[in-house]
């Protein structure tokens, strides 16, 4: 019945189900698929000369343990309190890639016990933002665990955190047959201005960062990866409300039961094979996600938009996010009366933007 | 207590595969409280971690290891364990009567000695869940009496798309295996608690070979064998398992974790499965020989029960009118295409002045101007920003124009919303809100001429612009008069509506909120209609066909009505 009203050309953000197609087509299209996630793995293959080991204790990684994958580059303040958060979720081993950071980052990280540390000075935008050094370390050490792959200002929240480790994740989502975990992120941002929110190295970010917008996300799906595409949120309501297509990607799968043949395409917002992005139910019922909450709008991104205006790294056409640039530049306030103070995974739950599922 | 009693014990049967220490530990909890243990491992487990399990239990005289099976999900496996497992159990422990199926992630809820009390006044009594399959409402995958008459040579697990089609080719070819005689199916829950007497004439059947022949190919026997079988030796069943264990919608097992720790302290059963092994504080707790601890909570099983229930309810159905990560309902399947009830008003505010105070006030809703205006969001009170940081910049509505609408109600749950609409306003949503069961839309069709016969403009434009909204509303009230259409729908022709306007008005608010049942007493003040009649013949005169807004007559201006008390209103 559905397909007689989808005339009106808004077929795929209605969430009516895409026309189907032609067998052929369908064929051709995951041949395309299937080659450009050979092409993505043969580049991080040649990708692994740019990496040089500075600390490898790969060795001390055991059956079963959870992995995590990090590029960073300048993350001296956000560091510790990362690597906290995510060895008090369960990450056994965190495998990252430093891109030429400044400010002590990388001795930070070269002591920790639980943490295997490479360095490249390459160009981040030529490795498509980093994915084929990342890509390439999880070709070699993330086959067969649960690996969680995140930015260095993401943290990671699911239901029941608290109580149940992402072992503990790992094992139910394994007897569900799911192989990924969806978890969007959530832009978190001060009060007052950006410039208010000052935080010490090691400090929590979210002492600083306490308000989120709790329903305002646009939601569809892209047929082509199956993936949801989620925008929204504060940066699409401040920077993106006249061209919204630009507002900033949400959705990511950053929890996947590894294979050495999956590839991430665009960050962690989709990967391939398709099927692991389809972390969503679409007979209505809810299954299991996270969030990742945003700590990006602390007092030193005013500075770092400057650097990252500069440097062009960030977006492969940068050009056009220069006046996103100046708008965070000009120290503006995201917060506005309908703005949510974050009090924790339930209170995300209740308002709709995570869900248990099944998982009680 | 009873004379049978003395003396007898309950030992234990524990089926292992993984997280050995755990299950060394239970099992040390067992038997150090009087209750012989056989344990049963997986064949599929390292030689070395159960070679430490049997050098953790070596002191422990009660404990036994019996023959190893590999004891893959569904397969014969599992129950050629237990089979084994139980004749060790009954005939190194002659003083055993009851025996009690547990596996290796199952922990004691309540003390070793209640669960021997209870059975000690039970002595005949077959606790095992046994339900015939007709009337087993929890087989997940269709598959419940055609587990006994189909063959299943492949592994689910493994080679699942050959298990498929081989189950529909034996449907096709109406295949049925022949049942052996004296076979009543019977299904249940895989962890019984069985006397001496039932379970020795089960293993000591005459007929168990050929029972265990046929049994070896029928899918899940250890959900069937003994739940078939008990039937056949024993007169006393008690169908219910004494082990809580909760499935969820696919049939698979909860588990419990350390928040579940309150939950399961209000459980009456015995043994709980299955336990995370890292739930260090519900082994902590339910390992000790604290009494004091465990005693607080009262049983409440039926709080369990209502726990998981929703979590199937959540995982199945969801919540309705929500869109996310997690749920992105095809067209159809919503359960719901949105959050609330929520009334579209479409005509109103061309045709009364003031028309959003008015309802706020006679509704007490509240009351949006043209959400889908082209200039930008008209939420109530000319915010900026609304509930749940919607914005009112009109690209991004347009953008998602369903997610802002979703989002809206679903932000403002509890509190009904009502907006103006019109033919000027963005049309995407129209099958969307027309098949929508929670939208109440009101029209009064043609009404958008009166702006327009009010307005300062060339009379050509007027003319273009009337042709143009009297198309677009046209194919709106096509959409609402659709067979398909699911909302409340009322249409006016304007006409007809001015003639009496008080009579719809009260059906309207009545139905917004039906416990009020209070008249309206103030009338919103009509737009001046005078001459409206000569401008739809202008527009009639120019070669347009005006015939939304139905029959004003030229010179026959409608008198204002506003001021008149309706007519005494009837409550149907």
């Amino acid at each position: 019945m559905a397909g007689r009203f989808s005339g009106n050309g808004t077929a795929v953000a209605l969430g009516e189900p895409a026309p189907a197609v032609p067998l052929y087509q369908k064929l051709l299209s995951d041949y395309a698929l299937r080659t450009k996630r050979r092409r993505l793995l043969w580049r991080a293959f040649r990708s692994r000369h740019a990496l040089h080991r500075v600390a490898d204790r790969t060795g001390t990684i055991r059956k079963g343990d959870v992995l995590c994958f990090v590029t960073l580059r300048n993350e001296a303040v956000r560091l510790p309190h990362f690597l906290d958060h995510h060895r008090k979720l369960g990450v056994d081993h965190f495998l990252i890639v430093d891109n030429g950071s400044t400010d002590g980052s990388a001795d930070l990280l070269r002591s920790a016990p639980d943490v295997s540390l490479w360095h490249t000075s390459t160009s981040y935008k030529a490795s498509r933002f980093g994915l084929d050094w990342v890509t390439w370390l999880q070709i070699r050490h993330g086959h067969g665990h649960w690996c969680l792959t995140l930015d260095a200002d993401e943290l990671m929240l699911y239901p029941h955190y608290e109580t149940r480790s992402l072992q503990a994740l790992g094992a139910w989502l394994d007897q569900q047959g799911q192989r990924s975990f969806g978890a969007m992120m959530l832009d978190l941002y001060p009060q007052g201005p950006l410039s208010a929110a000052v935080c010490g190295p090691g400090d929590d970010p979210l002492s600083v960062l306490q308000w989120f917008d709790p329903g305002n996300y646009s939601v569809m799906v892209q047929s082509r990866m199956r993936n949801l595409w989620i925008q929204g949120g504060p940066r699409a309501r401040m920077f993106f409300a006249q061209e919204p297509r630009r507002a900033p990607t949400l959705n990511k799968v950053p929890f996947v039961k590894w294979d050495r043949r999956f590839a991430y395409v665009n960050s962690t917002h989709a990967l391939l094979p398709p099927p692991l992005n389809e972390v969503y139910d679409t007979t209505g019922g809810e299954r299991t996600s996270g969030v990742l909450l945003h700590t990006k709008f602390l007092q030193i991104i005013l500075d770092k938009s400057r650097e990252e205006k500069e440097r062009r790294q960030h977006f492969a056409n940068s050009a056009l996010y220069d006046r996103y640039y100046d708008g965070v530049m000009a120290d503006p306030v995201l917060y506005c009366a309908a703005s949510r103070r974050l009090t924790g995974w339930r209170q995300l739950e209740a308002l709709g933007l995570l869900s248990r599922g099944g998982w009680v | 207590m009873t004379v049978a009693g003395a003396g007898a014990r309950v030992g234990f049967l524990m089926l292992c595969h993984t997280a050995l220490d755990r299950a060394a530990q239970v099992a040390r909890h067992w038997a150090e409280r009087g209750c012989p243990v056989v344990i049963h491992v997986d064949r599929r487990v390292a030689a070395a971690p159960y070679a430490k399990l049997m050098a953790d239990l070596a002191d422990l005289p009660d404990v036994r290891f019996s023959g190893r099976h590999a004891c893959e999900w569904g397969t014969w496996g599992i129950v050629a364990a237990s089979q084994q497992a139980a004749t060790m159990m009954l005939r190194d422990f002659p003083d055993v009567r009851h025996v009690y199926l547990a596996s290796g992630s199952c922990l004691p809820l309540r003390p070793v000695e209640e669960l021997a009390a209870y059975l000690d006044e039970r002595p005949r009594t077959d606790f095992i869940e046994s339900v015939t399959t007709e009337d087993v409402g929890w087989t997940v995958g269709g598959l419940s009496v055609e587990r006994f008459t189909l063959r299943f040579p492949f592994s689910w697990r493994k080679q699942r798309a050959l298990f498929d089609l081989y189950v529909e080719l034996q449907r096709k070819v109406r295949f049925r295996r022949k049942m052996p005689d004296g076979v009543v199916p019977h299904l249940g829950s895989q962890w019984w608690c069985l006397t001496r007497q039932t379970l020795s004439a089960m293993l000591e059947h005459p007929e168990r070979a050929r029972i265990d022949r046929y049994f070896r190919k029928v899918w899940i026997p250890d959900e069937s064998y003994f739940q078939t079988m008990v039937r056949m030796v024993s007169s006393n069943v008690e169908s219910r398992s004494l082990t809580l264990s909760k499935f969820d919608y696919q049939g698979k097992p909860h588990i419990f974790y350390d928040d579940h720790l309150q939950l399961l302290r209000r459980s009456d059963c015995f043994v709980a499965r299955k336990i995370w092994p890292q739930a260090d504080k519900i082994y902590a707790a339910f390992l000790s020989d604290d009494r004091s601890r465990q005693a607080v909570a009262e049983p409440n099983p039926g709080k369990i029960d209502r726990l998981f229930a929703k979590a199937v309810e959540r995982r199945t159905k969801g919540r309705p009118g929500l869109y996310m990560q997690s749920r992105f309902p095809n067209a159809n399947w919503e359960n719901g295409r949105t959050a609330g009830p929520y009334s579209v008003f479409s005509g109103f505010s061309d045709v009364f002045e003031n028309f959003e105070i008015w309802l706020s006030k006679a509704s007490g809703t509240r009351v949006h101007g043209h959400l889908f205006a082209p200039d930008r969001v008209h939420f109530a009170g000319g915010e900026h920003v609304y509930n749940g940081a919607l914005s009112d910049s009109a690209a991004l509505r347009d953008y998602n124009p369903k997610s802002f609408l979703t989002s809206l109600i679903w932000n403002t749950r509890g509190e009904r919303q009502c907006f103006q609409f019109g033919p000027g306003d963005d049309q995407t949503l129209n099958w969307f809100m027309a098949m929508d069961l929670n939208a109440q839309i009101s029209v009064i069709s043609g009404a958008w001429a009166v702006p327009l016969f009010h307005s300062n403009q060339n009379f050509s434009d007027i003319r273009r612009e009337a042709a143009r909204l009297q198309k677009l509303e046209q194919e709106f009230l096509n959409i609402l008069r659709s067979p398909h259409a699911k909302a409340r729908t009322r249409i006016w022709s304007l006409a007809d509506f001015v003639e009496n306007p008080m009579e719809p008005l009260q059906t309207i608010i009545d139905e917004i909120g039906p416990r009020q049942g209070r008249r309206l007493t103030e009338a919103p003040r009509m737009a001046d209609l005078t001459g409206f009649g000569q401008f739809l013949q202008n527009l009639r005169n120019q070669g347009m066909q005006p015939v939304l807004m139905g029959d004003f007559p030229v010179g026959d201006d409608p008198k204002p009505t506003s001021t008149r008390r309706g007519r005494p209103y009837l409550v149907k």
